[in-house]
């Protein structure tokens, strides 16, 4: 059995699990849940000034019969009483000595504030703070939140503030409503910041009811942009996070990775493009705290399957495989294969090559069955077909390379080789 | 031993003619099963379907809540959507086609989602087609069966005032008079019925008999064209000793009886006999059970790899309590005053193919006997021959001989559906009006030029 316990920051906790903060870690109660389902930490949700929440908070967008793809909030930082939160918090680390408990803070724009708020959340026990520089609503139209993390400068000074007082460690959290994270998070990790974590929720709107024409989530007749996140975020959480595990300056800090992660397959993927730990939401809020089971059973499995016998042995394996564009191989080639004997003869491949590709799989008709065939020459090896199979690989790709020796785009363009020769 | 009637009480007449195939019962059960659909491209589905329904489109357009849009995709292709999704042996058509086949999954529910949408276009009396404008013609349609009324609602939207002349009381034909009751009741007909005439400009003028009360030459007279979708009769003569006993019964005649009445007032025997082993015969023999009948035994001179019903089908007389005996073949009947007491099967063996491609039964010699009061046959519907020829149409023992425009010998006068082909499936006839209708079309406006 591998070993999934995690150490972040000095950080300790029995795997790499956390919830993230956000609605399931506000109170004792359901920490004291999770922690029972076997969650290896939390990111308390965020303390600091006093709002008042409106309801409804959520919205989802569904795909073709799939709830919640994507999940939207417009709910506040924590709307209980700073002291309840500060006692429950102490609580649940008595209770739970071995789990993670990190606290998010969001205090109001000045330094007295946030000293103030390090110091009564340092006496809970808590291990570590998380500073929400990315809640992109409610508390921005204040200064706060994303107006903070869009702002490199700002983030800066109040990451000095923090690292005045704080003397547990801290982690940044980043917004992703940036052109891109990287100013953001260098400006932290040069004023201290121990850690990062990311992305927050991207700012959205999913969707417009056709009776009321009132977007959602309703509020009373109107809506709000609200914050993004679940599976459809992943792939822009793990662009975003790449950035910041490829930046000389930003990858000198571990990085807590967020955003669509809901399994084991997912926080491998955000641990291999450089995430030291993962911190989850949208999923348990869809399932339950149980997903935490097989989030650690399919870890574990998976790295024995590997030869892994600790995370660190394979957290950031991924990062320098992500290239420029003009560094990539021109020479190499490779064209779909479809297995006839796993063909069940959907169609699929054909009309999307012969609508929107390259007219690269040939139709022959057949009663009830056609017959679809690549046709070799007019393959260009875009993975489409492969992609839109429904069949478990019936469709692969196979290795036709141009010419043995790589050749990037650099050194294609100083040849004066052919282009657009397709 | 006795044919009685009455022999169950209401509530088990109801709950054994309930609904087989119930639909979703709920917009959520309908999409999880739209969404299992691939969506495939020149779909097999679409070609196992006689009246090629884009069955892929109708059931994207029920995940995407355009459940209008979804019925309309299928009754512009067939009329009879709703009555096909109940009635079609789906298994050796559409959803035999369907790709999870080949991956051993179950195949989309195609039905169950057809009548989902084709129901709720029912049920609301969405007017979903538009008469054109009126070309000025007429055309008269004879027999309100499916082939009927398919022809005459494409001929309808397309501008031409039709009527329909019917020889029974309601409409609908074999759907309304010779289909399983737990496949279709009487309220989904008329409501059916109701929906395609809703349309406009096809008006059925019931209890017209073309050969009794109604004449060919009249009709060639008053109407530009004339479709004659007559269907076939009752079940041929087997000829064998016995026929003529009382307990002997035509399928098409008990069915016919069963579905114009209330069950309890159609009678069955205690130990019943059903020869043949077609969907007539499956509904037969299945409704006599459902009737009340102790014992149901079907007997039929092939194998069940030659029957001519589908598994399913056969599965619902197996669970129903059927017994089947397989290579029997009805020698004789035998009576007691003048009633069935007995029938006494040949037992047969496969020999050569014959001419249906299919092995050929053989007497083995050895015989044996089955006591039962009630006999039911089931083998294949005689065309109206006699009749056919007394209008001097040109048919092929009964059937219908038309080209490849649907037109018979006489000019003006078109043909199809069950008339034509001898007896298939509902969907086909669906189709076989529809293309009669484009052939008529062509026929009865190439003349405002002539």
């Amino acid at each position: 059995m591998a070993n999934i316990s995690s150490n972040f920051l000095g950080i300790k906790s029995p795997n790499p699990f956390w919830l993230a903060s956000a609605p399931p870690t506000d109170k004792k109660y359901n920490v004291l849940r999770a922690f029972e389902a076997g969650w290896g930490g939390v990111v308390w949700k965020t303390l600091g000034s006093q709002v008042k929440n409106v309801s409804s908070r959520y919205s989802s967008v569904d795909y073709y019969g799939k709830k919640v793809m994507g999940f939207n909030n417009i709910e506040l930082i924590s709307d209980r009483p700073l002291d309840i939160n500060l006692k429950e918090i102490k609580e649940c680390v008595k209770l739970f000595p071995d789990r993670a408990m990190v606290v998010s803070l969001m205090a109001d724009n000045n330094r007295k504030a946030w000293h103030e708020l390090i110091k009564k959340v340092e006496d809970t026990g808590a291990h570590g703070f998380e500073l929400n520089f990315g809640c992109p609503h409610g508390m921005t139209e204040r200064g706060m939140g994303a107006a903070v993390g869009q702002d490199p400068e700002i983030a800066c000074m109040v990451v000095e503030w923090v690292m005045e007082k704080a003397t547990i460690p801290v982690i940044t959290k980043l917004t992703p409503n940036v052109h891109s994270v990287v100013p953001t998070g260098r400006a932290v990790v040069k004023a201290g910041t121990n850690g990062l974590s990311l992305i927050n929720t991207i700012q959205s709107v999913t969707g417009v009811d056709l009776d009321t024409y009132v977007p959602n989530p309703y509020v009373a007749g109107k809506s709000v942009f609200g914050g993004y996140c679940g599976p459809a975020v992943k792939p822009i959480a793990l662009k975003m996070l790449t950035t910041i595990a490829q930046d000389e300056l930003t990858s000198k800090v571990p990085i807590s990775g967020i955003g669509g992660v809901s399994d084991w397959k997912d926080a491998v993927e955000f641990m291999l493009l450089g995430a030291s730990n993962v911190q989850v939401c949208t999923a348990a809020m869809k399932f339950g705290f149980r997903i935490v089971e097989d989030m650690c059973e399919g870890l574990n499995n998976w790295m024995d399957e590997k030869g892994f016998k600790k995370l660190d042995d394979f957290i950031g394996k991924s990062v320098n495989k992500v290239t420029h564009w003009e560094d990539l191989d021109i020479n190499y080639h490779h064209i779909a294969r479809i297995n006839q004997d796993k063909c069940i003869h959907c169609g699929l491949c054909h009309i999307a090559c012969e609508d929107t590709s390259h007219q690269a799989i040939k139709l022959t008709p057949g009663n009830p069955y056609n017959t679809y065939t690549i046709i070799d020459d007019n393959c260009v090896g875009c993975n489409l077909c492969m992609l839109v199979c429904p069949v478990d690989h019936c469709i692969t790709m196979e290795e036709h390379r141009v010419a043995p020796e790589p050749i990037n785009w650099i050194e294609w363009q100083k040849r004066g080789l052919p282009l657009n020769d397709h | 031993m006795a044919i009685l009637n009455n022999r169950l009480s209401q509530e088990q007449y109801a709950e054994n003619f309930s609904d087989e195939k119930p639909a979703f019962e709920n917009k959520t059960a309908a999409i999880v099963e739209a969404n299992r659909c691939l969506f495939c491209y020149d779909a097999p589905c679409i070609k196992g379907c006689p009246t090629s329904i884009d069955i892929p489109k109708f059931i994207k357009q029920i995940t995407t809540d355009n459940v209008k849009g979804s019925a309309h995709t299928i009754l512009i292709s067939n009329i009879f959507g709703a009555g096909c999704a109940r009635v079609c042996p789906v298994e050796k058509l559409c959803e035999g086609n369907c790709v999870y086949n080949l991956l051993e999954e179950e195949p989309i529910q195609i039905a169950r989602l057809q009548r989902y949408s084709s129901e709720m276009a029912i049920e609301n009396n969405w007017q979903l087609f538009e008469r054109k404008k009126s070309t000025g013609k007429k055309v008269a349609v004879v027999g309100a069966g499916p082939a009927g009324l398919s022809c005459a609602h494409v001929l309808s939207r397309e501008g031409i005032d039709v009527t329909i002349f019917e020889k029974e009381e309601k409409g609908g034909g074999l759907m309304t008079y010779g289909i399983a009751a737990y496949k279709v009741s009487p309220e989904f007909c008329e409501d059916e019925l109701a929906f395609i005439t809703s349309l406009g400009g096809i008006d059925i003028q019931y209890k017209q008999e073309l050969g009794k009360n109604l004449s060919l030459d009249e009709l060639q007279k008053n109407f530009d064209a004339v479709y004659l979708a007559i269907g076939v009769g009752e079940t041929s003569k087997i000829n064998i000793p016995g026929e003529e006993l009382n307990g002997v019964v035509d399928a098409i005649r008990f069915i016919h009886e069963l579905r114009t009445q209330d069950f309890n007032k159609t009678a069955v025997g205690d130990s019943v006999a059903v020869i043949g082993m077609g969907m007539t015969a499956i509904d037969a023999a299945t409704q006599s059970k459902r009737l009340g009948a102790k014992e149901v035994t079907m007997l039929y001179r092939r194998t069940e790899d030659e029957m001519p019903c589908t598994e399913y089908e056969l599965s619902i007389a197996k669970q129903d309590g059927c017994s089947i005996i397989w290579l029997a073949a009805p020698k004789e009947i035998i009576g007691e005053n003048g009633k069935v007491k007995s029938i006494i099967c040949s037992k047969m063996k496969l020999g050569d193919p014959d001419a249906s491609g299919r092995r050929s039964p053989v007497d083995t010699g050895e015989i044996f006997t089955l006591d039962v009061d009630m006999v039911i046959k089931a083998t294949g519907q005689k065309p109206f021959e006699e009749l056919l020829n007394s209008l001097n149409i040109k048919n092929v023992k009964g059937r219908i001989s038309i080209d490849e425009n649907c037109a018979t010998n006489i000019k003006g006068i078109f043909a199809g559906g069950d008339a034509v082909n001898g007896g298939k499936e509902v969907v086909n006839a669906v189709q076989a009006g529809k293309d009669a209708a484009s052939a008529i079309m062509k026929y009865v406006l190439s003349r405002i030029h002539e």
